[in-house]
């Protein structure tokens, strides 16, 4: 699956680094970096951390089952 | 049929069968398209884009993707929603003729257009000398196959990196080298890092902070030219003040070149600056006069912006590639009253050194700072920037929470130095010069100029320059 995070949006609350802690980390106490790509066995948690955003900065693919080709 | 009725008309018909092109298949091309599926366009709808990638995300490859963390191609936009677009990938658009309302590609091919979206971003700046720049092991970055192969070479580990320039992504860049215990060398010619976007008093806490961490750090200083051995590998870089570093990576940063050569002769508010377009991202032609057809959005649109004077402001920010976008969408499939403006408080963020620093508003607006909370001492604050007793811009390091309060301020055209915010307040809250560089001479004749005596016949016309 794929995600991005609108780095202006997120303020470090982390809540996203608890609930998936594979592909959220904090850098210091407020920089976020995250794996765009995160295997598809982690969506629940993934999609549980975007869900717990408390400034929803976490965008996640939309399309179902999506590979997302170049030609959709 | 009334006036009003064929104007509803209109923009059914155009919604239904009417043909669109996106030139510019990253993130501001991407949003757009789903923004115009969104808002019920179910015409043909064409996305060219110059790298045979699909859109992908710029911010991780600066940091994750250089650290080694995330594979360069694991970086592909997450989609909103179906596009259902013809995909043009890996083609340069090469030219634009209004008057066939044509998108001409480096294959050959014209592309018809009704409505067009000029989202062609930016690219990074080269370095200045042809066969330097050409030697092994001297890099830039700005898109996926540039992070890859700097990640590459990164992971070698070379025996010591050379950066020139301390921005954004140079200052990114060095601080990734030292979480991978790279020795590290930056160059900057101005006073300190960042002091194009956040001036003198945070560039030297920038500064100190990067010596901190072990950054070879030299300002006031240019890089004269860089040497390579015998197989074209470069070797070492030659400092304006005649000191030899050597280095076997070299990431020249020195900001970026906007992808405007391909619109060269059309007849649009073009050049160096980006494309000239209302708020609402209509293009200008090289009169002033606005387009009805032609719409910019992302890196390479350059409008008016109310809190600011009303100067054209080109923004390369995330939110401003995402939200200009969707405005432009929006207004490509209607008509006015219903036209949408993009009113965006510019804002970024940068993480490096592990630590966040954040902007909203335009801090080289500016002439003064305050230090509004938290301690400098401790890198943990927030400064506000005024002009002429208002507030229009605020940085924090670490401090990110409280930004929502200062955009609100600026938005409002609150007073600077700003009301004190109440917590965590440092002993001395007395603005102090901000200390941007001063605005540089012209650097170029222009690019237009008026013709006709007749008010009648008065225009502006396009004079190539000569490079």
């Amino acid at each position: 699956m794929r995600i991005a995070v609108d780095l202006n949006r997120c303020q470090g609350y982390a809540q996203c680094v608890y609930l998936a802690h594979k592909d959220f980390r904090l850098t210091g106490q407020e920089a976020l970096t995250y794996e765009p790509n995160p295997d598809d066995e982690r969506r629940l948690q993934v999609e549980r951390a975007a869900a717990a955003c408390p400034v929803q900065a976490i965008v996640i693919d939309r399309l179902d089952g999506a590979k997302g080709s170049a030609t959709s | 049929m009334t006036v009003p009725a064929t104007v509803a008309e209109l923009v059914r018909q155009f919604r239904a069968n009417g043909r669109i092109v996106i030139v510019g298949a990253s993130l501001a091309g991407l949003r757009a398209a789903e923004a115009l599926r969104e808002e019920g366009f179910t015409g043909s709808l064409t996305i060219i884009g110059d790298e045979p990638y699909e859109p992908y995300d710029r911010p991780p490859l600066s940091k994750q993707v250089l650290k080694g963390w995330v594979p360069a191609d694991h970086t592909t936009l997450p989609r909103l929603r179906e596009v259902n677009a013809q995909w043009r990938l890996g083609v340069t658009a090469t030219g634009l003729d209004r008057a066939a309302k044509q998108v001409r590609l480096a294959d050959g091919e014209q592309i018809p257009y009704d409505r067009l979206l000029i989202a062609t971003g930016t690219r990074a700046r080269q370095w200045p000398n042809p066969d330097e720049a050409a030697l092994d092991g001297v890099y830039t970055l700005r898109s996926r196959d540039d992070a890859a192969q700097l990640q590459k070479a990164l992971a070698a580990p070379p025996s010591r990196v050379m950066v020139i320039g301390a921005g954004f992504i140079g200052s990114e860049v060095a601080s990734v080298c030292r979480e991978l215990d790279l020795p590290v060398t930056v160059v900057e010619r101005g006073s300190a890092p960042l002091v194009g976007a956040l001036g003198g008093v945070i560039g030297e806490i920038a500064a100190e902070m990067q010596r901190d961490h072990g950054v070879d750090l030299r300002c006031g200083l240019g890089v004269s030219s860089l040497e390579g051995d015998s197989g074209g590998h470069v070797r070492r870089a030659h400092l304006s003040d005649g000191t030899i570093i050597d280095a076997d990576v070299v990431v020249a940063s020195l900001g970026s070149i906007r992808n405007v050569e391909w619109l060269e002769g059309a007849g649009l508010a073009s050049g160096f600056w980006g494309v000239g377009c209302d708020a609402g991202g209509r293009a200008f032609d090289i009169n002033g006069v606005v387009t009805d057809s032609i719409y910019v959005a992302g890196d390479v649109a350059r409008s008016p912006h109310v809190l600011y004077e009303y100067q054209f402001l080109a923004m390369e920010h995330w939110d401003n590639a995402v939200l200009g976008a969707e405005a432009a969408a929006h207004n490509m499939v209607n008509l006015e009253p219903h036209y949408r403006p993009h009113l965006l408080l510019p804002g970024f963020w940068s993480g490096q050194f592990g630590l966040n620093i954040k902007s909203v508003g335009v801090p080289p607006f500016g002439d003064e700072i305050v230090f509004t909370q938290g301690s400098v001492k401790e890198r943990h604050f927030a400064a506000a920037y005024g002009r002429r007793g208002r507030i229009v811009a605020a940085v924090t390091f670490d401090h990110g929470k409280w930004l929502e309060y200062y955009g609100k301020l600026i938005e409002q055209s609150g007073p600077f130095p700003p009301p004190p915010p109440g917590w965590d307040q440092p002993p001395d809250m007395k603005p102090i010069p901000a200390e941007f560089p001063q605005p540089g001479v012209p650097t170029a004749i222009p690019d237009v100029v008026l013709t006709g005596h007749d008010p009648s016949e008065r225009a502006a016309e396009f004079r190539p320059r000569r490079r």
